[in-house]
């Protein structure tokens, strides 16, 4: 018998997630293209800027913010860690209370069981919750396929389906509608609606709820995703603002729950943070209209059959990786794409993944892989961000967003060799060309925090500098905030001259596009 | 045996862990918990929060409970309407319309016919204006606060605490809940804010004020 003593061999690693988590173009040429579309711009700079304000507000009210936050954070630091146990514990808990629980290793496996379940009812139509775990597995395109009609049931989601459409926006995803679009989508698309419907919101509103309220009477089975799975009671939660949620909650026989395996939360105190930060961060409200919460199955009240089904796609893959991992504390939110930039200039459609903005652009990579398709457009995701750090100042969860992307843009130059640089170009152009927009979107991140390290000297800088410092070393900013330096007279000559060479190299590419 | 998605998934989690590995975190409990507030604060925060939300108010005292709950209903024209088989019937004592008793053989599409719907409440939070169901005898199944136009909510003073943990730390996490922060409401058309599409459009909250 012989004592191992060599090194135990690296676990093997997880494959990345199916689905929407990928584009068909790159992030600039698709930014290009959006950045064409002035209604998409000024409703978008609209909603975010109101709803940043809202926030701002909200969250001043509280002086406990930032201790919510870093409970926050440490739970659900504190939860990856402990994964599996937590995973069973909520099986366990769910199973003792009526529900059964499903694991999909993809998204395929997902929509599969989903499928076979709702067959399993007789039913051909299903209600649908927002959420963003089937929209990333593809649901409703697999039941289309195999004959099952899926009624979104948000709004905003319905109004992205009837006009075959994709959302732009987590929170509100037809944000890139006017009022006039909404209207002749209803005209064109519900049936027996009344051909004199104006565009008053009110009216609007009131005729997708003469539409859905049938639906939500006659059908018997009904799909969500979670905001929130409590292993310890094994006590799942949908946050909303309509009432639909509740409605496909409680009517049907049947309710189907995908949960990605990320959501899950120790203790059922932890919802004491979590409805303190969520709805404040996302809405910019004291607290959403409805908040539905329920365990397992009971006796006489709501659906009499409940089915969890967690989720990995590419959610294992993600958590092994060391910076990455953190991306799955997200909690989905959606402060970071109000607060961001170039999501503000170019919409969430340009990111090509059901996570647009600034967690999307790192997100979406850990999950479904920078280089798993030929010339991956998920490699130039990393690179759409000005790197001004007002997510990681945003984010409920203290996700270090920018760090990260610097990270990813290391891996990604380290994996094929692109020099980052032409690519950080591309990505931020759109941006740089409107410097004044660009510095009023800062928000005092420290660039030498993200890029100085402790020599005090640039070696690696993010775009669009990383021209710059991959021929020479650039002195830090010490103690400076990128805004307080791009203000200074040598930060405004090195933008002024990467937007130049930015806007000339777009140039050059676009031609060799065409 | 083949593999399980459960084993491949929980294996997967395992391996990345390991490869992976974060310090252990313990979460720094900080915040605000276990506050208290005197009764005319908790009501005025309340009240400002609901109005806040469009909700309509009406604070009372206990024993004016059935003639504020009649005079709502007649305001609105409510003449049929539905309650909780558990809710307290000295509410409904003034009130001279008809009242449907909920049991859960009444279908649930059958509570559209509805014109409002009566009932108490678990725990209230007045920092966010949040009322709280946890489907108890007197607020019933979740179906019958959810389909009516018209929810009147009885809240009691003595039940309303001033933050979100004290409100969490109050319900009983195996009860179907929901928290209601004013009446559905939407802003999805242009962020032009909306009262209702799914739920109720009506929200009255009557505070008894030394209950
Ligand atoms: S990364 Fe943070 S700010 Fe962005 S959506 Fe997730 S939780 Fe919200």
């Amino acid at each position: 018998m012989s004592t191992f003593l060599g090194m135990p061999a690296a676990p093997p690693r997880s494959p990345y997630g199916t689905g929407n988590l990928r584009g068909d173009r790159k992030f600039p040429k698709a930014a290009h293209d959006e950045l064409r579309n002035e209604q998409l711009r000024r409703n978008l700079g609209r909603a975010t800027r109101t709803i940043r304000t809202k926030r701002l507000g909200v969250t001043g009210e509280l002086p406990d913010w930032e201790q919510l936050r870093d409970a926050g954070s440490a739970i659900k630091t504190d939860t990856m860690n402990r994964l599996p146990e937590l995973l069973e514990q909520l099986e366990q808990k769910v199973t003792e209370h009526g529900g059964t629980v499903h694991w999909a290793r993809d998204g395929a496996e997902a929509n599969e069981i989903v499928a076979r379940l709702i067959r399993a009812t007789g039913s051909s139509d299903v209600i649908k919750v927002k959420s963003m775990a089937t929209q990333e597995i593809g649901l409703n395109e697999h039941l289309e396929s195999i004959g099952i009609t899926p009624y979104e049931t948000d709004l905003a989601e319905l109004i992205v389906q009837l006009a075959d459409d994709k959302p732009s926006h987590i929170l509100v995803p037809a944000i890139h509608r006017n009022r006039d679009e909404i209207r002749q989508i209803f005209l064109d698309e519900i049936p027996g609606v009344d051909p004199d419907l104006d565009n008053v919101p009110a009216h609007l509103a009131a005729a997708a709820r003469v539409h859905l309220r049938e639906k939500f009477m006659t059908t018997k089975v009904a799909v969500s995703g979670a905001n929130f799975g409590i292993a310890e009671t094994g006590t799942l939660s949908v946050v909303e603002s309509e009432g639909n949620g509740r409605m496909c909650l409680t009517l049907p026989d049947t309710l189907i729950t995908v949960m990605g395996i990320e959501k899950v939360l120790p203790r059922y105190q932890d919802l004491e943070v979590f409805l303190q930060l969520l709805p404040r961060s996302s809405t910019g409200e004291r607290m959403n209209p409805y908040t539905s919460m329920w365990t397992g199955v009971t006796p006489g009240d709501g659906p009499q059959d409940f089915h969890l089904v967690l989720l990995d796609n590419g959610r294992t893959a993600a958590l092994a990786d060391t910076i990455g991992r953190e991306a799955l504390n997200c909690i989905r939110c959606s402060a970071c794409l109000n607060v961001c930039p170039v999501y503000e200039r170019t919409g969430g459609h340009a990111y090509g993944s059901t996570y647009p903005g600034p967690i999307g652009a790192v997100l979406t990579p850990q999950l479904a892989g920078m280089d798993a398709a030929k010339d991956d457009p998920n490699s130039s995701l990393p690179y759409a961000s000005s790197l001004c750090g007002a997510c990681f100042d945003a984010c409920p969860v203290k996700i270090d967003i920018p760090s990260m992307l610097v990270e990813l843009r290391h891996q990604h130059t380290e994996q094929s060799g692109t020099t980052a640089e032409k690519l950080a170009m591309k990505a931020a152009a759109g941006v740089m060309k409107r410097p004044k927009l660009f510095t009023a979107a800062q928000k005092g991140a420290a660039l030498g925090r993200i890029a100085g390290g402790p020599s005090g000297t640039i070696s690696h800088l993010p775009a669009p500098l990383s021209g710059w410092s991959d021929s020479r070393d650039t002195a830090a900013p010490p103690k400076q905030t990128f805004r307080a330096w791009l203000a200074s007279a040598e930060g405004a000559a090195t933008m002024s001259a990467a937007a130049e060479e930015g806007a000339r190299r777009t140039a050059d590419d676009h031609k060799e596009d065409r | 045996m083949t593999t399980t998605a459960r084993d491949t998934v929980l294996g997967r989690v395992r391996d990345a862990l390991a490869l992976a590995p974060v310090p252990t975190a313990t979460v720094p409990r900080g915040y605000r918990t276990g506050r208290t507030l005197p009764d005319d604060e908790r009501l005025a925060l309340l009240t400002h929060r609901l109005v806040d939300y469009k909700a309509k108010v009406y604070p009372c005292t206990g024993d004016r409970t059935a003639e504020v709950i009649a005079e709502i209903m007649r305001e609105r024209g409510a003449r049929r309407i539905g309650v909780p088989d558990g809710l307290d019937e000295q509410w409904l004592g003034a009130y001279d319309g008809e009242v449907q008793r909920d049991s859960a053989d009444i279908p649930a599409p059958s509570l559209d016919a509805l014109d409002g719907v009566v009932t108490a409440s678990a725990v209230s939070c007045a920092e966010t204006g949040t009322i709280f169901l946890d489907g108890s005898p007197d607020q019933g199944r979740r179906a019958l606060s959810l389909v009516p136009d018209l929810h009147v909510c009885v809240v009691d003073l003595s039940s309303v605490v001033a933050g979100v943990p004290e409100a969490v730390a109050r319900l009983v996490p195996e009860r179907p809940t929901t928290l209601i922060s004013g009446p559905s409401a939407t802003s999805d058309i242009e962020l032009e804010r909306v009262e209702g599409v799914h739920g109720p459009r009506n929200l009255v909250v009557v505070i008894r004020t030394d209950a």
